[in-house]
Formats: C-alpha cells, structure tokens, sequence
C-alpha cells in the first residue's frame, strides 16, 4: 500500500511511467526484456542520463545551464581534432578535456554569482560562444576520427560476462557518477545547496558561501557535459550536431524526475530516471512505428502531461495535508528551546531538516 | 523627481550609443559610411523581426513565465499565411486574421497550461513547441504557398530609410507600452509577475493577465512570422527555428532590463535591447567577420552588457507602483517599524507572563 502512494505521488511518478513504459516496450517488443537489450538501452541513456545529473545539480540550486548541449558539440570536436590516430595521446586529451570543461564551468559560475548575471543569459551566451568558437577554430568542418582506444570509452565493455553477455563501459560510469552525485548530495556541500535554490538569502544569513557553492554546482554539471561528450565520440562519432538540444533535453529530464524548475526541491536518482524515462519514450515512439513526423508532437504532450500530473497531484497532496504541521504562531515561545535551538544550529543541520522534510 | 533617477533603461540606451560610437568607427575604418541611408535602412530592418517577437517575449517575461514556442509558431504563421494567400492579392485580409487567430489559440494554449494545469512556462512551452514542430513535419514538406506582391511590398517598402515593417514594429511597442502602463490589464501583468502570491491575496486574479500575456505573444510571433514570409515570399517550416529567435528574444528582454523572474521591466528598454543586437550584427556584417566568430562575439555582447548593469540593485529598477519603487519603501517602512515592533511583542510577553502570573 505504502509503495502504490509513493508510485502514485509526484516523486514517484516518474518511476511509474518509467514501469509502465518499458512494459509497454516489453509487450510490443518482448526481446527488450533480455539483459543484453537492457544494456544496450541503458548504454543508450547513460549519455543523456550523465548530462541530466550535472543539469541537476544547476537547477536544484535554482540556476539554468543552456552552455551543455555546446560544451558536448565542442568536446567532441576537441577530441575528434586532437587525439587523432594516436593511442598515446588519448590520457592527455582526456585530462585537457576534463580541465577545459571545468574552465567553462568555472566561467559560467562565476559571471553568474560575482556579476550577478542571470544564469539563464550567462549560459545562453556561452552556448554561443563556445559552439562559434570551436567552429570557428576547426574551420566548421567537425573533422577527425579520433583513435579507436578513445572510442571504446563509449562503444566498448567488458565482453563475455554470465547472463547479461555485454557490459558496456558507459553503463558503468554512469552508476559510478550517480554514487558520486548522491554522494555528494548527502555532504553539507548538496544540503547548502538545496537550501540556497530554496531561499538564497535565508542560506546566506545561515553563513553559506554562496558564490562558491553555486559555482560549483556549474563546474560539476560542465564536467558531466563533458563526461557525455567522451561517450558520444564513441557511441555517435565525431559530428558538429551530436550536442544540439541537449541542454533541453537534460532540463526536461530533470524536470520529468519531479525537480522544481527555481530551485530547493528534488531527488537526484529521480532526475536520472526522468533521463530513462525520456530516452524510453523515444524508443517507443520507434518500436510502435509512430512517423518520425509525428513524434515531437507526442512527446511534447506526454512532457506537458506528465509535468502536469505532477504538479496537480502535488498541490491536492498538500491542501489535504493537516493544517497542523506548523504551529500556529502564538505557540511559538511556548517551544522547547531544544527544538529552535536544533533548526538553527548550523546552515548544513537546517538543510538537512529541509530535505528530509520535502525529500526522504 | 529633481535628481536624474537612472534606471535600466536609460543604462540600454547608453550601451545602445556606445554600440553605435564603436560600430561607427570600425564601419569607417572599412571606409563606409554607419550612418547612410542603405545602412541604417539594413539596421531597422534586421530590428523589425526580432523586435515584434521580443515585444510579445517581454509581456510573458513580466508575467514570470517564458515562451519558447515562438519559432515554430513563426514557421506555423509564415505557412499559414503563405498558403492561404495563395498569391491571390484579394486572399490577404482573410490570411493575416486567420494566421492570428490561430496563433492566438496558441498562445491560448500555453496560457491555460501554465496557469491552470501550473506546468512551469519553460516546459509548457517547450513542450507546445515540439508539438508545433510535429504538426510543421507532418503537414508541410518544404517551403509552401506564394506571397501576392502587395503584401511582398509590406517588407520591401519604406519611408525614405525607415522601412514599413519597423514603422509597424514601433507603433505595436507603443501599443504595448499603453497596455502596459494605462490599463488594468497591465498593471494586474506586473502585480502577478512581482509575486502571485501577494497579487492573489490583494484580489487581483491571477489567470487572465497571464494568459493574456500568452496570446499576445503568440500574436506578435505570428506577426513576425507572417513579415518573414512577406520578405521570403514563401511560408517555410524552418524559418523560426534557423533565426534561433527564442533564445535571443529572451536575451533581448533580460538586455532591456525587465527581470527574467518578472514583474519589473519596459517595453522601451526590449527595443533598446534588439536595436543593440542589430548594431552588433550590422557592424560585423559590414567587417566582414566569420560567421562562426559572430556567435561568439553576439555571445560576449549578451553577457557582457546584461553585466552592466545586473550588479546593480535591483531597486534601481523601473517598477510598476511610483518612483521609489515597492521594494524599497517596504524596506525602509520594515526599518522604520521595527523598534516599535519590538517593544510591542516586548509589552506583549510582559502581559501575558503577567497574565499566567495571575492566574496561578
């Protein structure tokens, strides 16, 4: 009973449609329910997935990233350009990409929190920037096929294995990096972060060091941009298109998982399932042979409808909550001096009252 | 009213001058003249189609939502309107008030789900849009219908410099601007941008400004479309979408210094916005700079001039409600009020400690 109201809340709505479409996928397809397949698609959403972690991190502290889609275009082409045939090169390549990812990141967090530029312009401007400025460097030709050691980040596994065959290394590094991003979620850094996305001015009168946090927040989800653009080399190719609407595509994951767009609220494993959730309807959409013309029309009903739900479920959630909850304002001296004592102790304790309250 | 008060603005406006001063000077280093007619005739001409989108933009902005349908429902219009005029002079009144029409159902539409379903306007309209795009693919393959001469002229024509579509571009700003500043309607759109909470609890209605808001913008962006398809000659399903005019009429907007999280902002300041653009995109044509290193150099600019002035603030900002601006004279009051609010719970505690001293 307790599991059918969490599915049926809006935090786990994104994992019943998640259910409901992979059965849907079964049913049409029953081979898709072998481990191999399974793979093979979870191989497909790790990309997206990896992408939507870093958007997460950005939107939970009440930011945009729009830069994502273009940091994914201009690490690829990075890649395609500098690697090359040479085996010994893949290592550094891969080191300059992660550091120049970071550098975008750390530019973006930094014109957002020191010049006060709203997140949503900052990240537009470096969308163009970043996406001319590669272009512009290679001459608008994505050229290069870089070595087939780089390429097996993306393409490649481990073979032989007992029952599942084929794990391929994408799967891998996506749990890797969503341990890491829960993780990271869980350290005083993730509490002050919601909080800040919550109430920015609140968590700054509790001490948090606002400008650094969020900005890390923007140098993590650059690194994962670049994370997916080092899958993409193998899995697409090099390709001046293979990062277009990917910073969309993140935000509506992100958004589908339940996670408020402004900030304070949301889970990060239902982020990434809202990324399977997306790449799951996409692969219907295929199977149930729905014109390719048609299918941006459905989709974009089922984000609305989905969004929708959740939002109306929520709101009937909390007008039948008990009134309660919070104690009318006269009891207020009346209260054990443990408890306001508790609330604000440290800005990481008051965060964590704040997610346990909205999340767990 | 003495001291010069300035606000976002007058700031656009000096940025657009030194915009025109540096563009001046790099044109007359190439040995062409910035201000002959042909030029400033190519300025305004390149203001008029981002302009009418950024007007709607900023109605929506102000309401605290977003639009990003408006390319795909500047495709729509430019088909719509192409096919129905169908080269036939006689055809044209009856397109223009269809296009709109559906184009305001449009904005209709995004209105009632932001408001009523409260998806977050990010969403809805991506959403709607990649429904627009479903509809573009599977009803239209390539450029259709033909645009009749006489409403070819309406993108052709101009008095002396100033080019018809700019003339109507600036009488609709003007329009807005009554909207905005002379009528409930606008004033309401200000009040639920600001905080809908506080505009719900004052008694003003929260819906219809919004959606209102909505329609219009799809209004404009069927304008725009339609002007587009007068200047191609054709409707074309990709029109929108290669202009990129979403994003930019949204950078436009937050370049003007409405605030992208509403309730603050002017219609004047958008145009000064999109006349920045213009500048930038004129001088670079004339200088003959890459087109890769354009995105990157529009890039630069959006950042660099919405930096101006965003470390400002916010107070500085035009508001709705008399000179001082809300926000400041609720800051001062709060000041002000606090010791004799202080002294009144002090009085209070007293009482009611006395009270249960009594009663013992």
């Amino acid at each position: 009973m307790n599991v059918v109201r969490t599915l049926i809340s809006p935090r786990g709505a994104v994992f019943l449609l998640l259910v409901v479409l992979l059965v849907a996928i079964t049913i049409l397809n029953p081979g898709f329910a072998e481990p191999g397949q399974l793979m093979r698609y979870i191989q497909r959403v790790a990309p997206v997935a990896i992408v939507a972690i870093g958007q997460y991190f950005v939107i939970i502290a009440g930011e945009f990233d729009l830069s994502q889609g273009s940091l994914i275009t201009a690490q690829v082409i990075i890649a395609g350009n500098l690697v090359g045939q040479d085996d010994a090169r893949t290592v550094p390549v891969l080191l300059l990409m992660v550091v120049f990812g970071a550098l975008v990141g750390l530019v973006n967090g930094l014109l957002t929190t020191l010049l006060k530029v709203p997140s949503f312009i900052v990240t537009l401007g470096m969308m163009l920037a970043l996406l001319g400025g590669v272009m512009w460097w290679t001459g608008g030709a994505a050229t290069g096929n870089p070595a087939d050691s780089f390429r097996q980040i993306g393409r490649g596994g481990i073979r032989d294995l007992p029952l599942i065959d084929f794990l391929p290394w994408s799967v891998l590094i996506l749990a890797g990096w969503l341990a890491l991003g829960i993780w990271v979620t869980r350290r005083p850094f993730g509490k002050v972060l919601i909080a800040l996305g919550d109430n920015p001015r609140a968590a700054r009168y509790a001490g948090a060091r606002s400008w650094w946090v969020t900005t890390r927040a923007f140098i993590i989800s650059a690194v994962s941009a670049t994370l997916s653009g080092v899958l993409l080399v193998g899995y697409a190719g090099v390709h001046p298109s293979v990062g277009r609407g990917y910073e969309f595509i993140a935000i509506t994951a992100v958004v589908l998982g339940g996670v408020v767009l402004g900030g304070g609220r949301g889970w990060i494993v239902a982020a990434v399932a809202g990324a399977f959730v997306l790449e799951a309807l996409f692969l219907l959409l295929n199977i149930a042979g729905i014109p390719s013309s048609l299918r941006d029309a459905v989709q974009g009903v089922i984000i609305i409808a989905a969004v929708a739900y959740s939002g109306v479920v929520f709101r009937a959630r909390r007008k039948s909550a008990p009134a309660t909850a919070s104690p009318a304002p006269g009891d207020e001296p009346d209260a054990p001096p443990g408890a306001e004592g508790r609330t604000s102790a440290s800005p990481a304790l008051a965060a964590e009252g704040v997610t346990e309250t909205r999340g767990d | 009213m003495k001291r010069l008060r300035i606000d976002s603005t007058v700031i656009v406006l000096a940025i657009l001058l030194l915009a025109i001063v540096v563009g001046a000077i790099l044109v007359a280093t190439q040995g062409r003249s910035f201000f002959s007619p042909g030029n400033i005739r190519d300025i305004l001409t390149g203001m008029s189609v981002l302009g009418l989108v950024a007007i709607g933009q900023t109605l929506v902005v102000l309401g605290a939502s977003l639009d990003l349908s408006v390319t795909y429902v500047m495709s729509l219009a430019s088909l719509i309107g192409a096919t129905t005029m169908a080269g036939n002079p006689a055809n044209i009144p009856w397109a223009v008030t269809l296009t709109l029409l559906v184009c305001a159902g449009i904005g209709l539409a995004n209105g009632l789900i932001v408001t009523v379903l409260k998806v977050n306007g990010f969403i809805a309209t991506l959403g709607v849009g990649l429904i627009l795009q479903g509809v573009l693919n599977t009803s239209f393959q390539g450029s259709a219908g033909s645009v009749p001469w006489d409403f070819q002229l309406l993108g052709a024509t101009g008095i002396g410099p100033v080019p018809v579509s700019t003339i109507i571009m600036i009488a609709l700003a003007v329009l807005v601007w009554f909207l905005l500043d002379r009528t409930r309607t606008g004033a309401h759109l200000f009040a639920v941008g600001g905080d809908p909470e506080v505009a719900r609890l004052s008694g003003v209605r929260t819906r219809p400004p919004l959606i209102a808001a909505h329609v219009l913008c799809s209004v404009f962006a069927g304008l725009a479309g339609l002007l587009l398809a007068s200047r191609l000659g054709v409707g074309s399903p990709t029109v929108g979408q290669q202009g990129g005019y979403a994003l930019l009429s949204i950078a436009a907007v937050v370049l003007g210094g409405t605030l992208l999280l509403g309730g603050r902002g002017s219609v004047w300041g958008t145009i000064g916005g999109v006349a920045i653009f213009a500048v930038v995109d004129n001088v670079m044509s004339v200088m003959q700079v890459n087109p890769f290193l354009k995105d990157v150099v529009r890039g630069v600019v959006i950042v660099a001039a919405v930096a101006v002035y965003s470390r400002r603030a916010i107070v500085r900002r035009r508001t709705r409600f008399g000179p001082g601006g809300t926000r400041t004279g609720g800051d001062a009051a709060a000041l002000a009020a606090a010791p004799a609010m202080a002294a009144a719970s002090a009085a209070l505690t007293a009482e009611t400690d006395r009270g249960e001293g009594d009663g013992r």
